[in-house]
C-alpha cells in the first residue's frame, strides 16, 4: 500500500536544489494541497462512483528517473498508430518525456523540457497558464500529479503555424518489473491562427499493475483550430485519470474525440474553458467496455464569455461486468449571454452485469441562452434486430450492424484517416469478439 | 408452398390467433383482411418468426420445412419475406451495405459465394429500376428520415434483391396517398411469377385494386371466417367488417 509517508518521502528526495523557473514553488504548493486532501475517496462527490483510492492498496512505484533505456526503440515500433510516419512523436516513459525516443519534424512546433521553457524563453507562459487548472486545489489526485512535476514538456506551436501531420503521444509505462505509477505532464501552449491535430495514446508493457495520472494543459489562442484524439486501449491491469484541462483564450475552435476500448480504470476529466468571445467547442467520445472494467468520463463546459458554442456527444457500449460513469457539467457564468450549450450522452448496455451512471449537470446564471441536455441508458434496439434478421442477416453479425451504427457518428469525428481506420478495426475487432 | 394448420399463437399471454388453417401455392396471391385488433398483423410476425409471440399450437410448412423451428434470418434464407409496416430507422448504417451484407449472407446460407462489387452493382442497378427508386435514397442510412413512402418503396427494394419465394406484405398501404400504394403496387406485381406467392395483409380493399389477389380471406377474433375470391374484398369495402362481425355473433348464439 503508499502511505502518504510513501510520497513525503519522495517528494523530497526529488526537490532538486537549482534554480526551477518556480516549478518547485508549484510542487510544494501541490504536495501541501495533497497532504491535505490525499486520494478522494467514495465519499467526494466526484469520485463517489470511481473508486481510485482503492487502487493505492497495491504498492506502486514512483519512479525517479526516466529508465528510457528499457525502453528500445524496436518497443516504440510495435507501439505506433497508423498515420504516424511523417508525423511529430512524443513519448513519455514511466511518465517522463524522453527527447531519445520523440522525434519533432515539424517547422513551429517546438517541444522543451518545462523547467527550461519556465527559465528561458517561455517563463511568462509558462508561469501564467502551468497549473491554470487550479483543480490541484481541488482534487487531490491532480494534486498529486503536481507536486511531482518532473520530466514535463511545454509545447509550443508558432503564430499561423498549420501543423501538418499529427503529433502522436505515446505514454508508456514499464511495469514489467514492479507495479508502477507514471504522472506524465504536460503544457502546451496553440497560438494564435495555429492548427494543429494531437493523438494520445497509452501502453503499458509488462503484466503488473501501472496507474498513470495525467494532467495536461492546452491554452488555445484567437483563429487557433485545435483537435485532440485521446485513445485508450490498454490491458485490464493498466488505469489511468487522464485530465486534459483545456482554455480558449481567443476566439477558436477545439474538437475532441475520447475513445476508450479497454483498461482496468479509466477516468478522464476533460475540462474545455471558454473563455473569449465566439469560442467553438466540440466533445466527442466513445467507450467500449467489457469484462471488469471501469470508464469514468467527467467533462466540464464553463461558459465564461458570450456567444460561444458547445456540443457534446458521448456514446457508450458496456459488456460483460463493466461499469460506466458519465458525468458532464456545463456552467454558463452571468456575462455568457448567447451562448449555445449541447449535451447529449447514450449507454447501450449488453448484458444483465453491466451498469452505467450518467449525470448531466447545468448551473446557467446567464439569461440569453440556449443549453440542451439528455441522456438514454438503454438495450440494442430488439425491433432493429428483428428487422435484420428478417433480411437473412445472422444474429450476431445483425448485433455488429446495430453497433457499428450507434458507433458510426462518433467515429466520423475522427478526421485523420488512417486513424479513423484504425480505431473502426479495433472496434470491429472487440465486436467479433465480445459478441461471439 | 406454405401450408399453415391449426394455428394459435399470442403474445404476453394474450391469446390472438385461435386456429388459423390456410394453403398457399406458389403463383398464388392470398390476401388477409379483417377488422383491427383481428390478428392480422399478428400472423404477419409469427410467420417472420419474431420472438415476443409465443406459438401455442399448430404448425407451419413452408417449402417442405417447419418454418416455426428457424430463427429469423434462417426463414428469410429458405425464401420468406416480410415488408414491414413499420420500417426501422437504423442511423449509421448505410442502406447498400446493409442489402449487401443480407444478400450475401443469404447466398452463405444456401453454399453459394458472395456476389463481387461489379455483380452486386449491376443486380442493384437492375432491380433498382424496377421498382423506381432511386439512388440517393439507397446512399442514406437505412430508412432514416425516409417519407411514408419512400420506406415503402425500400421495402419492395429489398424484395427484389432478396427475390424471396413467399412475400407478406404487412399493412404495406398505411400511411401511403394513393400515388405512393400505386408505385410501390407496381413494383409488387413486377416481382410476381410463377414461382412465388404474395401474401398481401391489409385493412382497406384499395390496395387490392393494384395488387390483385387470386383469395381473399377474412379474419375475425384469430380465426380466418370467410374466404373467397378477389370479389369478397369489395363486398367487405362495400358492407364493411360489421357484417363478418353480425355473422359470427350469430353463429355462436
Amino acid at each position: 500500500m503508499n502511505t502518504f509517508a510513501y510520497f513525503k518521502e519522495r517528494f523530497e528526495q526529488l526537490q532538486p536544489q537549482e534554480d526551477q523557473g518556480g516549478l518547485d514553488k508549484l510542487r510544494e504548493h501541490a504536495f501541501q494541497a495533497f497532504s491535505q486532501m490525499g486520494i478522494p475517496g467514495s465519499k467526494h462527490e466526484e469520485w463517489k462512483y470511481t473508486r481510485v483510492a482503492g487502487l493505492f492498496n497495491r504498492e506502486f512505484q514512483l519512479p525517479a528517473d526516466p529508465l528510457t533505456g528499457s525502453i528500445s526503440a524496436e518497443d516504440l515500433k510495435r507501439l505506433r498508430l497508423p498515420g504516424h510516419e511523417q508525423a511529430s512523436e512524443m513519448v513519455f516513459v514511466n511518465g517522463f518525456y524522453s527527447f531519445a525516443l520523440s522525434r519533432i519534424r515539424s517547422s513551429g512546433l517546438q517541444v522543451l523540457a518545462l523547467e527550461e521553457a519556465a527559465k528561458n524563453g517561455f517563463r511568462e507562459t509558462v508561469s501564467k497558464w502551468l497549473g491554470d487548472s487550479g483543480q490541484y486545489q481541488k482534487d487531490g489526485i491532480n494534486a498529486l500529479n503536481t507536486a511531482f512535476v518532473h520530466g514535463a514538456v511545454f509545447i509550443h506551436v508558432d503564430k499561423e503555424q498549420h501543423v501538418e501531420h499529427p503529433i502522436y503521444i505515446y505514454h508508456i509505462t514499464d511495469a514489467r518489473s514492479v507495479n508502477i505509477l507514471s504522472q506524465p505532464r504536460s503544457l502546451m501552449f496553440v497560438n494564435e491562427g495555429a492548427r494543429l491535430q494531437v493523438v494520445e495514446n497509452y501502453a503499458t508493457l509488462g503484466n503488473n499493475e501501472s496507474f498513470t495520472n495525467q494532467v495536461m494543459e492546452i491554452i488555445v489562442d484567437h483563429e487557433a483550430r485545435l483537435e485532440y484524439y485521446k485513445i485508450q486501449n490498454d490491458g485490464p491491469h493498466t488505469n489511468q485519470v487522464s485530465t486534459t484541462h483545456i482554455r480558449q483564450i481567443g476566439g477558436c475552435f477545439t474538437h475532441t474525440v475520447t475513445i476508450s476500448l479497454n483498461g482496468g480504470l479509466v477516468r478522464n476529466n476533460l475540462n474545455v474553458v471558454l473563455d473569449a468571445k465566439n469560442c467553438e467547442a466540440h466533445l466527442y467520445g466513445l467507450y467500449f467496455q467489457s469484462g471488469r472494467s471501469h470508464i469514468d468520463n467527467h467533462t466540464i463546459v464553463d461558459n465564461i464569455k458570450p456567444n460561444c458554442l458547445s456540443n457534446e456527444l458521448y456514446k457508450g457500449i458496456l459488456n460483460e461486468q463493466a461499469t460506466g460513469v458519465f458525468n458532464g457539467k456545463i456552467f454558463v457564468r452571468q456575462p455568457a449571454q448567447k451562448t449555445n450549450a449541447y449535451q447529449s450522452n447514450k449507454n447501450i448496455l449488453l448484458s444483465d452485469s453491466c451498469s452505467v451512471n450518467t449525470k448531466p449537470q447545468l448551473e446557467i446564471f446567464a439569461d440569453d441562452v440556449k443549453c440542451t441536455h439528455g441522456c438514454t441508458v438503454g438495450r440494442l434496439n430488439e425491433e432493429g434486430l428483428f428487422y435484420l434478421q428478417s433480411r437473412g442477416i445472422s444474429e450476431k453479425t445483425a448485433r455488429n450492424l446495430l453497433l457499428s451504427a450507434y458507433a458510426s457518428d462518433i467515429l466520423e469525428q475522427i478526421k485523420p484517416e488512417p486513424l479513423r481506420r484504425y480505431v473502426e478495426k479495433l472496434i470491429h475487432h472487440r465486436l467479433e469478439k465480445d459478441l461471439s | 408452398m406454405l401450408t399453415i394448420q391449426n394455428l394459435h399463437a399470442g403474445i404476453e399471454g394474450k391469446k390472438i390467433l385461435n386456429g388459423i388453417n390456410l394453403d398457399i401455392k406458389k403463383g398464388e396471391v392470398h390476401a388477409i383482411m379483417g377488422p383491427n385488433g383481428s390478428g392480422k398483423s399478428t400472423l404477419a410476425s409469427v410467420l417472420a418468426g419474431r420472438s415476443d409471440y409465443e406459438v401455442l399450437d399448430g404448425t407451419v410448412e413452408f417449402l417442405g420445412k417447419d418454418l416455426l423451428e428457424m430463427s429469423p434470418e434462417q426463414r428469410a434464407a429458405e425464401g420468406l419475406f416480410l415488408a414491414f409496416q413499420y420500417p426501422v430507422e437504423i442511423p449509421g448504417l448505410n442502406t447498400v451495405n446493409f442489402i449487401k451484407t443480407a444478400v450475401n449472407e443469404i447466398r452463405k446460407y444456401r453454399g453459394e459465394a458472395p456476389l463481387d462489387a461489379v455483380s452486386f452493382l449491376k443486380k442493384m442497378k437492375e432491380k433498382m429500376a424496377l421498382v423506381n427508386i432511386e439512388q440517393t435514397l439507397l446512399s442514406r442510412s437505412l430508412n432514416e428520415g425516409f417519407s411514408g413512402g419512400e420506406k415503402k418503396r425500400n421495402e419492395v427494394f429489398q424484395m427484389a434483391m432478396l427475390e424471396p419465394r413467399l412475400a407478406i406484405l404487412d399493412e404495406t398501404d398505411s400511411g401511403l396517398d394513393i400515388d405512393a400504394i400505386r408505385i410501390v403496387s407496381n413494383g409488387v406485381n413486377k416481382l410476381r411469377n410463377k414461382d412465388n406467392a404474395i401474401l398481401v395483409v391489409t385493412h382497406y380493399q384499395r390496395l387490392l385494386d393494384y395488387i390483385v389477389p387470386d383469395f381473399v380471406h377474412v379474419l375475425y377474433n384469430g380465426r380466418i371466417v370467410k374466404s373467397g375470391p378477389k370479389e369478397l374484398a369489395l363486398e367487405l369495402e362495400e358492407r364493411g367488417y360489421d357484417f363478418i362481425k353480425n355473422e359470427n355473433k350469430a353463429e355462436v348464439a
